[in-house]
């Protein structure tokens, strides 16, 4: 199952690109069956061991300018198709639908400009089988929670860029990668020819879970988009509420949920072990935030704290995940307040926030 | 001046001799030794990153490190492996080798060579204790791009811009005294044209150093200055552009991969004639083609930056300034190849490492032509494609030609000729383990395998395993290099001042090892060449000194 | 001092000075970089000067121009074009806003950061009012619309036909400005 080749992909770009990349293989698959022919037939054959007797030639202008110009020559062969292909892959316009990409540590948001529509993809492998626990799946660290529906045939204008360091948005069977830089705008362009399940990674170094926020591209015929636009509007893929839990659950269920949630969500940084990395990233044992006032640890949870690499988890997880990762905080290591959190504290917080709007 | 064996020396005065011989030396034979010790310890320092990096990748799923810590193991393998192995080997070979070469009693400014070399372990002992200091050392990549590494980079981060300013101080200084050595100090009679080329790739190599180096030590400092004084260089709120950074960067950063191959091609064409016991062919236009390649570095720094959305009128202009740097590139490797053709050739340890250097470099330079179109280069940047060219230039390239420096160079050194055998066992441990190690990464890229992940998607996991299995044996195999080299120190056949058979120049007519000082009196050259008999006249008679 | 001496002095002044020579031209870069993406319109940045329209407007052209906006840092702030895209003329005079609001509990300073693509048509963009000249200023819980007024230059190149303008939001405390618009809005 081990690849060896880059795709040849979906798009007319990405078989440009597969061409180009054929064409100067085999020439440099050529020159080095020349160079190393020569090499070969020297190493064998004017060895001192074979008796054969050195000879004192040691310059020869004439032959040194052909093989400076004959490999100037074929460069200059294979630059003009790779200029023709470039100029294409520059022009965006007459586009049909407009997608802007904003690159987070460590997922994608992605936005239908026309649409209205907007929702973040994250990383959709479990903690379990990246820590080995279970088998490993297919698609291992390459699914995602909310994929990037385009339809085929149309022209795909991307608008790319950053919600915090240089992320790139790379997906081989389009053909398309493009740096997102905070601050910036960059577009590129695809026109998908089949419906599938295209996967992607980032493509520059962003911290600590760059190899973990992967872009999945499912491409659908139109109709297909169309119905899921509409059902997009109404009702958004983004975090919410759920429904509030009928039992109540016992201190012991709540810390197991809370532990499992917080060591797929928050360990990446503040550790299992509650140590975190400070001073990047706090100790959660003993601190201020876990064992003091609830409404500000609720507050950094939902909110995330500008300027760092905490994240509004508001936008990401559902208030019965807030509330049992809070108190798995406010309990483990020591921590011990006692304290048990509901989701309805969390719904009621986000309300207080909505009020002000 | 009298041989330190015939005095008895106090039991009190031997600890001050020591400091006095090798941390206030000013002799460039101890120098260069000390240079070469400094660089194999770093080698082994970031081979062990290195390999923490393969035993992490070897299967899919988290294995011995974080990701955190993961991202700390590849800064830093290139980190010292850039600056702390490779650049200091090759300063140590100049140092040993060109006042040799040209029939120069030392350096032109031996304190500053002092100086020059004791910046280096300085440097990074602030640079490794990264590791230990609270929270996390550098892990943004050794390119570290802003903001990554300004913005959003941890404290450590301070003091590896500290470490990067010494290291630069350190390579200006030793540029300069290499250039004051070559064009002051040659012996009456050797014209540039005619000194050997290692001087020649030397001399081009500490002209690039000295343009470049000062341009990143102004790039770190504005990084210092977005941290902690306010400024905006690179960050866009305050008007700032993090692309700056990087054209800032590569901008240095190009022509100092060219600094870290040019005296490596040096060796090679030291040690190809000399086993072939035929002169390099097309000396002129060696010279003229490692010139090319080196003015020409400075316009090609945008092909690191392809995918950043700079103008498409940028990326045509780099793309066919980098397809055009091939060409002189390629006249170098028709030269080698020619002057093994119709040769007499043996194949000593210096030798085998040459020739794999000439094929493997090859294949490393041929996937540099295929990055360098831009439209492929899409797909190709920032995967393991990248990854697999540039260790294949850096590793069987121009790690490759220091080993076979040393090997070439090692009893002229010591005195004594290495075990040839065990050279030849750890030459092919090396040349297979290193093909085994890299090749694969190839196909990674292509399939689709993004770099600096610490965990990967299944598709990827066969080619990853293959690749830290070869990655283990070649490092395991340097022990044996280890080994050798200190082996040879003590022991091993005495060696003649000629060493190898076919060997020309002036540093294979002073006596195995070669006296702590010579050529105190200039030696005087042939007319027709520069290939004296083996007993010139201003040699010193003393032997004795050497390690 | 022998004659070797000398040379080996006169080379290492020669060399000190290129060393510092290419320090400063490291600096240089900086503003030089700049200049080339100004004047050459390539990083898709528009500029900070205020521009009066004195330019007909070209009938036989129409240009779509997209809005769009970013947080950075995951700002807690709303920040969105209330107009998403429009069509003009160029040489016609535009008017949008951008609505903005600080829904954190503190005082905030932002700024905005223009971006253009393509990066080409940055240059012919001119504002004569637009919200990202300063940095703005909002009391915890304020929120108000900041107007842009603009129009595009008759002369941009006639195969652009769609160009997106894209604000990101930074927080600008640190690098904060003696006068900063505080412009009343709505709270609550």
């Amino acid at each position: 199952m081990s690849a060896t080749n880059m795709p040849q992909g979906v798009t007319p770009i990405s078989h440009a690109i597969y061409d180009l990349h054929m064409t100067v293989f085999w020439i440099c698959v050529a020159i080095a069956v020349i160079v190393f022919g020569v090499m070969i037939y020297a190493l064998i054959y004017h060895r001192k061991a074979a008796g054969h007797k050195a000879a004192t030639f040691h310059e020869h202008p004439i032959l040194e300018m052909v093989w400076a110009i004959i490999p100037f020559i074929i460069l200059i062969i294979i630059a003009i198709p790779a200029t023709k292909t470039l100029i294409n892959m520059d022009d965006s316009s007459d586009s049909d639908l407009t997608v802007k990409i904003t690159g987070y540590q460590w997922k994608w948001k992605y936005e239908y400009l026309d649409q209205g529509i907007s929702f973040m993809s994250n990383l959709a492998t479990s903690q379990d089988e990246m820590q080995n626990l279970t088998p490993k799946n297919k698609w291992y660290l390459l699914e995602v929670d909310h994929p990037l529906v385009l339809p085929v045939g149309e022209k795909i204008r991307f608008l790319i860029t950053s919600n915090d360091v240089i992320h790139s948005w790379w997906v081989p069977a389009l053909g398309v990668k493009k740096d997102a830089i905070p601050g910036f705008i960059h577009e590129a362009w695809a026109r998908i020819n089949k419906p599938g399940i295209y996967r992607g990674q980032c493509a520059e170094l962003c911290g600590t879970n760059h190899g973990f926020m992967p872009i999945v591209v499912e491409a659908v015929t139109k109709p297909e988009f169309e119905a899921w636009v509409k059902q997009q509007i109404k009702s958004p893929a983004s975090a919410g509420t759920i429904a509030i839990p009928q039992k109540p659950l016992s201190k012991d269920e709540i810390m197991s949920a809370g532990k499992t949630a917080y060591e797929k969500n928050c360990s990446v940084c503040h550790k299992d072990t509650g140590l975190g990395m400070p001073p990047t990233f706090p100790a959660l044992k003993g601190s201020k935030i876990a064992t003091g006032n609830i409404k500000n640890h609720i507050d950094i949870v939902l909110n995330g704290k500008p300027g760092t690499a905490m994240q509004p988890f508001g936008k990401i997880l559902n208030d019965q995940d807030i509330a049992d990762i809070i108190t798995y905080e406010r309990n483990a290591w020591g921590n011990n307040t006692g304290d048990i959190i509901k989701a309805e504290q969390i719904k009621a917080a986000r309300n207080q926030q909505e009020k002000t709007k | 001046m009298t041989s330190e064996a015939t005095i008895a020396i106090p039991l009190y005065l031997k600890p001050w001799l020591f400091f006095k011989r090798w941390v206030l030396s000013t002799n460039h034979k101890d120098i260069g030794t000390l240079y070469l010790l400094f660089s194999l310890l770093m080698f082994l320092v970031g081979g062990i990153f290195a390999l923490l990096i393969r035993a992490e990748l070897f299967r899919p799923g988290a294995r011995i490190i974080d990701p955190e810590l993961f991202n700390q193991m590849t800064t830093m393998h290139g980190l010292v492996m850039i600056f702390g192995a490779v650049m200091p080997a090759l300063v140590g070979l100049a140092n040993w080798m060109i006042p040799l070469m040209i029939g120069a009693p030392d350096m032109a400014m031996p304190r500053m060579n002092n100086l020059s070399f004791w910046i280096t372990p300085l440097a990074f002992i602030i640079l490794l204790s990264t590791l230990i200091m609270p929270g996390s050392a550098p892990n943004f990549g050794w390119t570290f791009y802003a903001p990554l590494s300004t913005t959003y980079g941890p404290p450590s981060t301070d003091y590896m811009i500290f470490a990067i300013h010494l290291l630069g101080i350190s390579s200006i200084l030793g540029a300069i005294n290499i250039i004051a050595t070559i064009l002051n100090m040659r012996a009456p009679g050797m014209t540039l044209m005619k000194m050997p080329l290692f001087c020649w790739t030397w001399l081009i190599t500490a002209f690039l150093l000295i343009g470049v180096m000062p341009v990143l030590a102004g790039t770190v400092t504005m990084m210092l200055m977005d941290r902690h004084f306010g400024t905006s260089f690179f960050n866009a709120a305050g008007g700032g552009d993090p692309l700056l950074f990087q054209h800032l960067f590569w901008f240095f950063g190009h022509p100092e991969v060219y600094i870290i191959i040019l005296p490596g091609f040096g060796v090679i064409s030291q040690v190809i004639p000399t086993f072939s016991r035929k002169k390099l062919f097309g000396y002129s236009f060696m010279v003229y083609a490692t010139c090319a390649i080196a003015i020409l570095s400075y316009f090609v720094w945008v092909h690191h930056m392809f995918v950043t959305g700079v103008p498409l009128a940028a990326q045509l202009f780099t793309m066919y300034m980098t397809m055009i740097i091939a060409v002189p590139t390629g006249v170098k490797v028709f030269n080698w190849v020619t002057t093994m053709f119709k040769g007499a050739m043996t194949f000593e340890t210096p030798m085998l490492f040459a020739i794999a250097f000439v094929f493997l470099f090859t294949i490393g330079g041929l996937s540099g032509v295929m990055l360098s179109m831009v439209p492929a280069d899409f797909q190709y940047q920032d995967t393991y494609f990248v990854v697999a060219h540039f260790h294949y230039v850096l590793v069987p390239g121009a790690v490759f030609a220091i080993i076979s420096g040393i090997y070439y160079w090692l009893p002229k050194w010591t005195g004594h000729m290495y075990n040839e055998t065990l050279g030849k066992i750890h030459f092919w441990l090396s040349v297979i383990s290193v093909n085994v190690t890299f090749f694969p990464m190839h196909f990674l890229g292509l399939a689709g395998m993004p770099r600096r992940i610490p965990d990967y998607a299944l598709q990827f996991a066969n080619f990853n395993a293959i690749a830290s299995l070869g990655a283990f044996v070649f490092g395991i195999s340097q022990l044996l290099f280890v080994y050798i080299i200190f082996r040879s120190i003590r022991k091993g056949k005495p060696a003649t001042a000629q060493v190898w058979e076919g060997a020309e120049g002036l540093e294979w007519t002073v006596p195995s090892p070669a006296p702590h000082h010579t050529f105190a009196v200039p030696p005087s050259l042939y007319e027709n060449g520069i290939t004296p008999p083996l007993h010139a006249k201003g040699v010193d008679a003393e032997g004795g000194g050497g390690i | 001092m022998t004659n070797q001496t000398q040379k080996n002095r006169k080379t290492l002044i020669i060399l000190i000075l290129i060393t510092i020579g290419m320090f400063g031209f490291g600096f240089a870069l900086v503003p030089f970089y700049n200049l080339l993406c100004k004047n050459l319109g390539i990083n898709g940045k528009t500029s900070n000067i205020i521009e009066v329209n004195k330019d007909p407007v070209d009938m036989n052209r129409v240009i779509t121009v997209q809005f769009t906006a970013t947080s950075n840092a995951n700002l807690p702030w709303d920040f969105y074009p209330m107009t998403k895209e429009i069509k003009v003329h160029p040489g016609e005079n535009e008017k949008i806003a951008y609505y903005a609001k600080n829904n954190s509990n503190h005082t905030m300073t932002v700024q905005a950061i223009p971006s253009v693509t393509p990066g080409l048509a940055a240059k012919y963009l001119k504002k004569t009012e637009c919200f990202c000249f300063t940095q703005q200023t909002f009391r915890a819980g304020e929120g108000r619309e900041m107007p842009l007024l603009f129009h595009l230059d008759k002369s941009l190149p006639k195969d652009i036909k769609i160009l997106t303008l894209s604000y990101t939001m930074f927080d600008a405390e640190k690098f904060k400005k003696a006068s900063t618009n505080k412009t009343q809005g709505k709270i609550n």
